[in-house]
């Protein structure tokens, strides 16, 4: 099943996911130093806040066969 | 104006972006997208109000996933926009400058960090990988009445048959990742993990146990979108979701970035770059 058979689109042009958007705004992207002293990059903020809701962003989280082999 | 500050999506080439292209292009708070410039390297910035990117307004607007979504499909549009007309390196979300002179500041400083990146990602975009497996829920089927069984035996048999399911699809998915790996290798120029999506937010069926991105030349771009997609063919339990194109979010790191901490970012092996 894709996204587009869950739900009819309201748009035509169909949305990416929230949560795929998020992977790549929330760990992608250049990290400059703002002006903001609060930046993203540097802060377990976004991790601790959005926990509940997006626990890829929050944890360690590894495939099971990540590429690190546990002991 | 003082109460506006400088939210930056992006940097390119300054030639990459024709006059007039940005047109009515809008971005965070629906302001209008324009290109601060130094020299080749131009960043794409939108004015924001100061009192919504402050240290505590960004500390409370993170909690609300509305804010949230919106700032990031904002951002995430605009960056779509130029990406229709030249390589563009994302910024990561909410990356907010005093003025745009500061902005002009950072091309200067940065510049042939910026330069270098570029080059790496020109005629390359991005693609998303996912691996799921739709194993059964545990509990889903009632425990099948056995002639002889204890109910609680039959209840243990019917699990240890559960079980059987959910670690075929496990090793189903395992060998979809190691198709997944191959492809890469072969078509593409990069690659990079991100953590397997859980949570609320991961709606769909099934568990999420690869969430991969490639960095892909134009060229190759067909071959391995249809290849990824087809590589859970023939496995029970199994599903491949490719998304993308993307900008090359997950591959937008400078030379030399230090992560902010091990688990920071998870593109951390971004450069981890397949020969």
């Amino acid at each position: 099943m894709t996204a587009a058979d869950r739900a009819p689109e309201p748009l035509a042009e169909r949305q990416v996911a929230l949560v795929d958007l998020l992977d790549r705004l929330l760990s992608g992207g250049v990290v400059l130093t703002g002006d903001v002293v609060l930046s993203i990059a540097d802060i377990d903020l976004v991790r601790i806040s959005l926990r509940a809701l997006i626990v890829s962003v929050s944890e360690r989280n590894p495939a099971p066969w990540g590429p690190e082999p546990g002991p | 104006m003082d109460d506006r500050v400088s939210y930056a999506y992006a940097v390119l080439r300054t030639d990459g972006v024709p006059d007039g292209t940005l047109g009515a292009l809008t971005g965070v708070a629906r302001a209008p997208v324009r290109l601060v410039t130094s020299g080749p390297l131009a960043a794409a910035v939108s004015p924001v109000p100061a009192a919504d990117f402050d240290e505590d307004a960004l500390r409370r607007h993170l909690e609300d996933l509305d804010w949230l979504e919106a700032v990031a499909r904002a951002h995430h549009t605009v960056i779509e926009a130029l990406s229709a007309h030249t390589t563009v390196l994302p910024l990561r979300l909410a990356t907010v400058y005093l003025d745009d002179e500061r902005v002009r500041q950072v091309l200067r400083d940065d510049g042939a960090a910026f330069t270098e990146v570029l080059e790496r990602l020109t005629g390359h975009l991005e693609w998303g990988v996912k691996i799921y497996v739709d194993a059964p829920a545990a509990a889903a089927e009632p425990p099948v009445p056995a002639e002889g069984l204890s109910p609680g035996r039959a209840y243990l048999r019917a699990r240890s048959a559960q079980r059987h399911t959910r670690d075929e699809a496990y090793r189903a998915a395992e060998e979809a990742a190691v198709r997944v790996d191959t492809i890469g290798r072969e078509l593409a120029a990069a690659h990079a993990r991100h953590r397997a999506q859980q949570g609320r937010l991961a709606a769909g069926a099934g568990e999420n146990v690869l969430n991969d991105a490639f960095l892909v030349a134009h060229g190759q771009a067909e071959a391995f979108r249809s290849r990824a997609l087809a590589a859970g063919e023939g496995l029970p339990g199994v599903r491949v979701d490719v998304t993308g194109p993307w900008a090359p979010y997950s591959f937008a790191a400078l030379p030399g970035a230090t992560r902010s901490g091990a688990d920071a970012a998870d593109p951390a092996d971004a450069a981890d770059a397949a020969p």
